[in-house]
């Protein structure tokens, strides 16, 4: 079997789990229209500052949901062992790290499609833009993705990992997270040309760490714990 | 006759503790091999060894010809394993695990259905793992196992949890695997019922493997020699 079908099967048994446990549909989508709603009910006085904030507002509650997707991904290999059987069955890491990561990719897009609408409707916000917000969207999905799922396989290790993934992933998503704030809001100003630099920064970001995901991952999955 | 295990001096440390000191170990094709040893004596990792689970600190381990430490996705291929844990997925039924484990060893075109039948659990065929009894669980274990076709089987306790049905399932599987071209070596400490399916019974005790007989005074490394 090649590569991309190995990752095709990993992605398609990690999103048959999730379709199956919806822990994504009942508790991360559900988190990050929390995370939007809390900030929509403390800002609401002011209208005028929660339009302005709604690209930084909309990327933490989707960097929020990424850690909880990350830890899922990795909590169902840990359960009787399946990592164990994983590893036996001679799977490329290669191909485990783009399957996981395409994974949680495809849970981000879902979220960000359902936590956009709530920023549309509870923020007032007005799209002027969309091809450059729907290319941000996607390098800085593929960038949360590939970097989550490498932290992820790290942090899996670890005892603590639950409290150590964020310490770890967090600092490390910073350019992604200031890259598609300011990409959103010059998508959302009517500004588009000045958001191509930070969609650039991004795609950069995106396949830098899925570079390093391919080359690392095989290493670090036989190392964890 | 060609040696499907070969073990040369092989040290294992778990932490700083040496699960295994300096141990020898041959296997020679078709051969159906009890590993019996007082708990804690390094049978589990012994078998974790030679699965490619985990690696040794020194001493060279060949499985199937290949050297594991060089080549471990290769032997994995070719071998399977039933421990402690059944190495599935919850959320996912007994056909859905089968299949996955298959379309992951290479082997995507076996009959899902008939791997099912042959552990008796084609009635749980639709069931997810989390609805499966104990005993259902191993021998859906045991399919995952059989299903990937391996020249080597690894069982570790593979009685425990089992029913009467599930027993005689077992040794039915362990009785045919020499016809079958098929290997194993087995960790069991019911050795009652263990030790008339087997071929050979070596020792695991001190971290070394030793001989079973009345006569043995030295450990398999010393009559290697």
């Amino acid at each position: 079997m090649n590569l991309w079908r190995e990752a095709a099967l990993v992605a398609g048994k990690d999103l048959r789990i999730e379709a199956r446990s919806r822990v994504t549909l009942g508790q991360v989508i559900p988190f990050g229209m929390i995370v939007v709603l809390l900030f929509a009910f403390a800002l609401d006085p002011d209208r005028g500052v929660l339009e302005r904030v709604a690209p930084g507002l909309f990327w933490i509650a989707v960097l929020l949901a990424l850690l909880l997707a990350v830890g899922r991904a990795f909590a169902i290999e840990t359960h009787h062992g399946a990592r164990d059987g994983l590893r036996i069955a001679g799977l490329d890491g290669s191909a485990i790290f783009l399957g996981k990561a395409a994974a949680i990719a495809a849970q981000l897009l879902v979220l960000e499609v359902v936590v956009g609408i709530g920023v549309i409707v509870l923020y007032g916000v007005e799209i002027h833009g969309l091809g450059v917000i729907l290319l941000t969207a996607a390098a800085a999905t593929i960038g949360l993705a590939a970097t989550g799922t490498l932290y992820g396989v790290l942090a899996a290790g670890l005892r603590l990992r639950e409290t150590l993934l964020p310490l770890l992933l967090l600092p490390v998503l910073a350019p992604v997270m200031l890259g598609a704030t300011r990409a959103f809001e010059d998508g959302l100003a009517g500004v588009p040309g000045d958001a191509w630099p930070w969609v650039g920064m991004l795609s950069v970001f995106a396949v830098l760490y899925s570079a390093i995901g391919v080359l690392a991952f095989d290493a670090l999955w036989e190392e964890a714990t | 006759m060609s040696l499907v295990v070969r073990l040369r001096s092989v040290v294992c440390l778990l932490g700083r503790f040496p699960a295994l000191a300096g141990a020898d170990l041959d296997v020679t094709a078709g051969e159906v091999v009890l590993v019996s040893g007082p708990n804690g004596a390094g049978k589990t990792t012994l078998l974790r060894l030679v699965a490619g689970l985990v690696a040794p600190y020194s001493g060279s381990v060949e499985v199937l010809g290949i050297d594991l430490v060089a080549d471990r996705r290769s032997a994995r291929r070719n071998l399977a394993l039933v421990g402690h844990e059944t190495y599935c997925y919850d959320d996912l039924t007994a056909t859905e695990n089968v299949e996955f484990f298959a379309r992951a060893s290479g082997r995507g075109d076996t009959d899902v259905a008939a791997a099912l039948d042959r552990v008796a659990l084609t009635d749980a065929a639709n069931v997810v793992h989390r609805g499966l009894s104990a005993g259902q669980r191993r021998r859906l274990a045991l399919a995952v196992a059989l299903v990937r076709a391996p020249s080597l089987l690894l069982l570790d306790e593979p009685h425990a949890g089992l029913d009467a049905l599930g027993r005689e399932v077992l040794a039915e599987v362990i009785r045919e695997a020499p016809a079958e071209g098929r290997t194993v070596v087995m960790v069991s400490h019911e050795l009652e019922i263990a030790r008339p399916l087997v071929s050979r019974e070596v020792r695991v005790e001190g971290g070394q493997v030793w001989p079973v007989a009345s006569d043995a005074r030295a450990p398999v490394s010393e009559q290697l020699q």
